[in-house]
């Protein structure tokens, strides 16, 4: 019989399934599973890990790996890259810094405070939303690959930064502001309430609005999206600036945990985006992911962090480890279908 | 037919970059007195022979058709390695030198076997291959640096030597030739034989190179252990050259290699690129660098002019591209791309 033929066809059916199943609920239960093993078995293993206070600095250290995470996951749907999330982040907290030590008397009122908060708020946003509408413009109407666009803006914003900057960390915050961020609603971070709100809307956006289906339209097939009658250009510029906008979000609660603004804050986190949104079923390649999974992934990697900081393992080895979940997660999903056609033909 | 050849040398890259270069140099050797000197120019060129070393490898994998952000972190674990084997272990040269070459080629495989057989997308198996290894050695490492190195390995080789009147000594050193080695060894490989032809069939199509009988799976280990191969030698003499071996220290010149690829023509989506473009690219922004030092502008400065540069480059080279298949077929409907070109290149109208 066509015993080759059916089989061939039966692998690229079961790749296909894959692909769809790595966004689609699939792939979810999984990660969950993962989720609440690795919680158990800390829970078991590490005394103490079972507490109030590891779940307080959970909610407290979460929120800007996840907001950045969310700026960089909006494009990856889409098929592309920000690499200059983190740069863009920098630049816009250095910006707001500047703004109210700039603008601050020496003995300032409530009002002024709020007032100047305000004021440099506006600035760091218009500072992304620029970043955004300027990458997104280069992105769609230039056709050069995200990956080299965002390298060059990512290049471009560091070296502006650090060349205003020298390099060095600047400081001299009103103590209203770092009060304000470190606040918490019912002994929940305001942080990680911002980054629930974040993580809402983005998931809205990309699920039920036009533009979400467009995203999702443009990550599988951006020839069959533009035939579509979308304006697979203006989809794009909105991609970046959504993506930079989340960026000015993740200055807020930077600003806010380290009290401080450098260009070089969080460089590490960049790969660690690209790790959390792969793990949480974001295909590289665009088309699918969803928001729910990036969070749980989120989760797992902080579960493995917190985890092994309490068991007193070394920074490095846990993103060692987080290398290695990916590789595995990756290696499984791969292997699954092969196991349940093996499984069939038997 | 003479105007066919201006035309045609006309749609390469590299002749675009040499010009660049030629402007570059002028101005710099008018502004700054010292740039034109036999002297300096020797000194770039040794500086960056071991990032000249990375990028003939990481070529290979662009042209491939992949990407590996990996390589840096490669070339420090098989440096770091080799280093303890000869200091602590009092291993031979030759033996340490080939456990390290070993170390890059095994971990050049590893990233094939994943891209390969996990078909993990390249860039992400490359980053978390990256994340792995730079972790495990920083965790092992503890981050000390070794500087006791033995003699035969920080011992300059001197090629070539010749002393200015006024007494500058110019050497071409072991780096530089094996700078020019690599490049030879590179561009013979991918030019004149069997496998490197293969690898830009690859490149510009998987499936037509499947079909024609390539065999995909060895040439991803081929290309990919080619790259671990070039960034073991780079790590080697990067020690050779410092005379050090710190296990941070090449930690993100990864893309800045990559820069210096794609500036000099490499494409990401594979299938194209040269030798001489590359060795072009890497030459523009060691001259930019150094150029902006000699003229006293702050070194802060250069990362701006780093991102100005790969965004004017590489936006000039698409568009152009796309003006002149305008040109040439107006009825060929536009951007018709081959698989991978569609999921990476945004619409064109």
């Amino acid at each position: 019989m066509s015993d080759v033929g059916s089989s061939a066809t039966n692998t690229s059916l079961n790749s296909l399934m894959t692909r769809l199943r790595a966004g689609a609920p699939g792939g979810f239960p999984g990660l969950l599973a993962l989720l609440l093993l690795l919680v158990t078995g800390f829970s078991v293993a590490v005394p103490g890990f079972a507490s109030v206070g590891t779940l307080q600095s959970f909610m407290q250290q979460l929120p800007l790996l996840g907001l950045l995470s969310l700026a960089m996951v909006v494009p990856l749907i889409t098929g592309g890259l920000n690499l200059a999330i983190i740069a863009t982040t920098n630049q816009c907290v250095l910006l707001m810094v500047f703004v109210m030590r700039t603008l601050l008397p020496a003995d300032p009122g409530g009002g002024t405070v709020l007032g100047v908060v305000l004021v440099a708020m506006l600035a760091g946003a218009a500072l992304c939303l620029v970043v955004g509408l300027v990458t997104g413009a280069l992105v769609a109407y230039t056709g050069v690959h995200p990956i080299l666009v965002t390298l060059g803006t990512k290049s471009l914003i560091d070296g502006i930064s650090i060349f205003l900057t020298r390099g060095q960390a600047q400081s001299g915050l009103p103590a209203e502001f770092a009060r304000a961020g470190n606040a918490a609603l019912f002994g929940v971070p305001v942080g990680f309430l911002v980054l629930i709100a974040c993580g809402l809307l983005v998931g809205i956006v990309l699920r039920r609005t036009p533009f979400g289906i467009s995203c999702t339209m443009i990550g599988s097939n951006v020839e069959a999206t533009r035939y579509s009658a979308i304006d697979t250009r203006r989809v794009l510029v909105g991609v970046y600036t959504m993506s930079s906008l989340m960026c000015f979000v993740a200055a807020l609660v930077s600003l806010a945990i380290f009290n401080s603004a450098s260009a070089d804050y969080a460089q590490s986190y960049l790969l660690v985006t690209i790790l959390a949104a792969v793990l949480g079923g974001v295909d590289p390649f665009g088309g699918f992911g969803k928001v729910s999974g990036l969070m749980i992934a989120l989760a797992i990697l902080q579960v493995i962090s917190s985890g092994f900081n309490q068991f007193g393992l070394s920074p490095y080895l846990t993103a060692a480890i987080w290398g290695l979940v990916l590789i595995a997660v990756m290696t499984v999903q791969t292997i699954r279908p092969h196991l349940g056609s093996l499984r069939r033909a038997r | 037919m003479r105007e066919g050849a201006l035309r045609r040398l006309q749609r390469r890259p590299e002749v675009w970059l040499l010009a660049v270069i030629v402007l570059v140099g002028a101005i710099l050797g008018v502004a700054a007195p010292g740039f034109l000197t036999l002297a300096n120019i020797v000194d770039l060129l040794e500086t960056y022979s071991v990032q000249a070393i990375m990028a003939m490898g990481l070529f290979v994998v662009l042209v491939s058709g992949g990407i590996d952000i990996s390589f840096a972190a490669t070339a420090s674990v098989a440096q770091y390695v080799a280093v303890l084997l000869a200091t602590r272990a009092g291993l031979a040269g030759p033996l340490a030198i080939g456990v390290g070459l070993l170390i890059g080629i095994g971990l050049g495989c590893l990233n094939a076997a994943l891209i390969h057989f996990v078909r993990i997308t390249s860039i992400i198996a490359t980053i978390a291959m990256m994340s792995v290894t730079f972790s495990l050695l920083m965790y092992f490492s503890g981050g000390r640096s070794l500087y006791d190195l033995p003699e035969w390995w920080t011992d300059r080789v001197v090629f070539w030597q010749t002393e200015s009147p006024n007494g500058d000594l110019t050497r071409i050193t072991l780096p530089i030739v094996a700078m020019l080695v690599a490049a030879l060894v590179t561009w013979l490989f991918m030019t004149r034989t069997p496998i490197g032809r293969q690898l830009y069939a690859m490149g510009g199509n998987p499936e037509a190179a499947r079909r024609i009988g390539a065999n995909i799976g060895m040439l991803q280990f081929v290309a990919y252990g080619y790259l671990g191969f070039m960034a073991a030698v780079g790590g080697l003499l990067q020690a050779h050259r410092v005379g050090e071996s710190v296990p941070n220290a090449m930690y993100n010149t990864e893309l800045s290699v990559l820069s210096a690829a794609v500036l000099g023509g490499a494409s990401l989506s594979g299938g194209i690129g040269s030798v001489p473009g590359v060795l072009l690219g890497i030459v523009l922004l060691a001259m930019l660098q150094n150029g902006l030092n000699l003229l006293g502008v702050s070194s802060y400065f250069f990362q701006i002019v780093i991102g100005l540069t790969i965004l004017i480059s590489t936006s000039i080279t698409v568009l152009s591209a796309r003006k002149r298949r305008r040109h040439r077929n107006p009825s060929e409907p536009l951007g018709t791309p081959t698989l991978g070109a569609t999921t990476q290149e945004p619409a064109r109208v």
